[in-house]
């Protein structure tokens, strides 16, 4: 058996590669599939732990967390196609217009 | 779920979200992404949570990920925007990153967890239904308002609605462009 | 425990070779069956050095398919367009290919067989999940005509592309409610058990198979499977009079044959499913696991190993006949347009589904349980 803290770790490294692929990335879209990265660590999380408990909130709250996803992914990229329409950009760096 | 599965979904969960943040063109780093949530599917299956493991391939694979390959068509995105010399960010993020993976392991080190015995039913669609209709039933049926809610929201962002600043914009979804 | 890995073993490698075989002979039926539908002759040069033509045997095309087909599309130049993507290029036809194989795992081909001390269970991956993970496994076959079209570097291929997605995705939606008021009356997602509740007979003659319980979904699978498998009509990703070939345009070869492979064996899946949740899978009516119960009260009674093969007889009759049932939309209707295939699933079939689905949920409630 794998005990439960090793699937905790690759939750915590997927985690940190996606927040890094925020940080890095400026292709929109890119950022966001790198947030999709970081729910799936999370959700992955949330499986371990329930695992470890052995309740299954964990999996409902996942459940949950999978149709936010959908949900943002959804709005988010109409927004990304809204600002391309604009812009013709999906660069992150070109939308400046509330910067100070 | 072994070691040694564990060892080589994680390996190559790991390899692949490398790639999501890598890659040059976004379908190939959404290639890999896709790569990852399947590896990730089949660790929650591992960890006896059969339902939420193959809903996630339902529908993160069959359904969010294709809908960013709509977008990445649609905006025609051969290559990434230009860089920009940025280095300092990415100095910051790595080493944010790597405080943050060592931060969690220490902290996950140190915790011991004793893994409860589960019996047969755990993870089931059975389990997991009695638990939405159940305790969760109040939340389930307010997803249901945020799913309209978003529809009704990207439909109205995403429409073209007709303006005489759009009329003369080259079309969108074209292959690629014979240079 | 080395004895259940050499069974599971050969239960898989049986059945993905069945599917392969019978996607081949749909192949040949169907340029025979749609030479007959249109009043034609069909594939009838390629012989064997003329040993039929000299006996006298009428020539059935079966060495044009079997064999002069196989030959010639193999030895077809690998080609690659220019400015590709190579490596998804590459990918898709086995993107295509493999989500379809994989998803015949849970499906049932016959009941428990008894070989000495060991029960095999005659499905391949007895999963309790085994509905989600066929809906899994189509959801991921969307990636295989969508990324092949866009790595082909061409307008009719991305074209196709889009299309197919659009339209997987529209009819999975179909697919998928359809599915759960077969589920929500059976009360469980593994197939098998499905199967097994599929038994016994109303009023002593009516088999008690689901199309009793689900008539309007077993009909909105089947105009949905159709879809999914992209044939006409809903053939609009490789519309020829469109689209040249839709998404895989630019394939050749092998890579070619795997993308016909795999709409044949999705041809194979529909039939399998409708067959399993619809018409009791592999159960023969007045069949039981000891024998045939005739209406009347006659027993005929039979051993375990006559009536596993009886079941799996009975099964691949069925799928057979669905398989030929498509075969026959597919030469009979003329194609949709676009808007009317999405017309038809977003504003037809999916309210259709819906209202089955609560109509079902709540005769479910007044008889008071699932069955």
């Amino acid at each position: 058996m794998t005990p439960i803290n090793y699937y905790l770790g690759l939750g915590a490294l997927l985690f940190a590669i996606g927040t890094v692929g925020v940080l890095i990335r400026r292709n929109l879209i890119v950022v966001f599939m790198s947030i999709e990265l970081m729910l799936n660590a999370v959700n992955l999380t949330f499986i371990a732990l329930g695992r470890a408990m052995g309740s299954a909130d964990g999996q409902v709250i996942v459940f949950f967390v999978m149709i936010v996803a959908g949900v943002e992914a959804a709005v988010g990229l109409g927004i990304i196609l809204a600002a391309f329409r604009n812009r013709l950009t999906v660069n992150a760096d070109e939308f400046n217009l509330l910067r100070w | 779920m072994p070691l040694g599965i564990f060892a080589f979904f994680a390996t190559l969960a790991v390899i692949s979200a490398l790639g999501v943040i890598l890659q040059r063109s976004p379908v190939h780093s959404l290639l890999a992404l896709i790569v990852t949530l399947l590896c990730v599917a089949a660790l929650m299956i591992g960890l006896d949570a059969l339902a939420v493991g193959l809903l996630q391939a339902i529908v993160y694979v069959g359904a969010i990920v294709v809908l960013f390959l709509f977008v990445i068509w649609l905006l025609n995105l051969e290559r990434d925007p230009e860089e920009s010399g940025r280095l300092g960010i990415k100095l910051l993020a790595a080493v944010g990153a790597a405080a943050l993976v060592g931060e969690l392991t220490a902290f996950l080190t140190r915790t011991h967890m004793s893994q409860q015995t589960v019996n047969s039913d755990y993870g089931s669609m059975a389990q997991l239904a009695g638990l939405i209709f159940g305790n969760y039933l109040i939340a389930f049926e307010v997803t249901s308002l945020l799913l309209l809610v978003a529809v009704v929201g990207v439909v109205a962002v995403a429409r073209r609605w007709p303006s005489p600043r759009l009329a003369n914009r080259p079309p969108t979804l074209s292959a690629k462009p014979q240079t | 425990m080395l004895i259940d890995l050499i069974i599971s073993a050969i239960k898989a490698i049986f059945v993905v070779l069945l599917v392969l075989n019978l996607s081949a002979v749909l192949l040949w039926f169907e340029r025979k069956g749609s030479a007959l539908i249109q009043d034609r002759i069909g594939a009838n040069r390629a012989g064997l050095f003329g040993i039929g033509r000299r006996l006298g045997l009428p020539n059935l095309g079966i060495i044009n398919t079997f064999i002069a087909d196989p030959l010639k599309i193999f030895t077809k130049e690998d080609f690659v367009p220019d400015r590709a993507d190579k490596f998804l290029y590459t990918l898709a036809p086995f993107l295509a290919l493999f989500p379809v194989l994989i998803s015949f795992a849970p499906i049932p081909f016959g009941d428990r067989l008894i070989v000495g001390s060991h029960q095999i269970e005659l499905v391949v991956c007895p999963l309790t999940a085994g509905i989600l993970y066929i809906l899994a496994a189509l959801g991921l076959g969307v990636y295989g005509a969508a990324l092949g079209g866009w790595a082909s570097n061409n307008r009719w291929a991305l074209l196709g592309s889009v299309r197919a997605s659009a339209q997987l995705i529209s009819y999975e939606l179909t697919m998928g409610l359809s599915i759960i008021a077969v589920v929500m009356v059976y009360g469980t997602l593994d197939l098998q058990e499905i199967c097994r509740a599929q038994s016994g007979t109303w009023f002593g003659w009516l088999p008690k198979w689901g199309i009793v319980y689900q008539p309007l979904g077993f009909l909105l699978l089947l105009v949905a499977g159709i879809a999914e498998s992209r044939r006409i009509p809903f053939d609009l990703p490789e519309g020829e009079s469109e689209l040249v070939a839709g998404y895989f345009t630019e394939y050749s070869g092998g890579k070619q044959a795997a993308f016909m492979l795999a709409d044949f064996a999705e041809i194979v899946l529909v039939s399998a499913l409708i067959s399993t949740l619809f018409f009791g899978g592999w159960q023969v009516p007045y069949l039981q696991s000891d024998g045939f119960h005739l209406p009347g009260g006659t027993w005929l009674p039979l051993s375990n190993p006559v009536v596993a093969l009886l079941g799996f007889v009975a099964f691949g009759i069925k799928v057979v006949f669905f398989c030929w049932l498509q075969i026959l939309i597919r030469w009979t209707l003329p194609r949709f347009r676009y808007d009317q295939l999405m017309t038809l699933g977003w504003k037809g079939l999916l309210p259709l589904g819906l209202v089955n689905l609560m109509v079902t949920a709540v005769a479910i409630v007044a008889v008071g349980g699932s069955v």
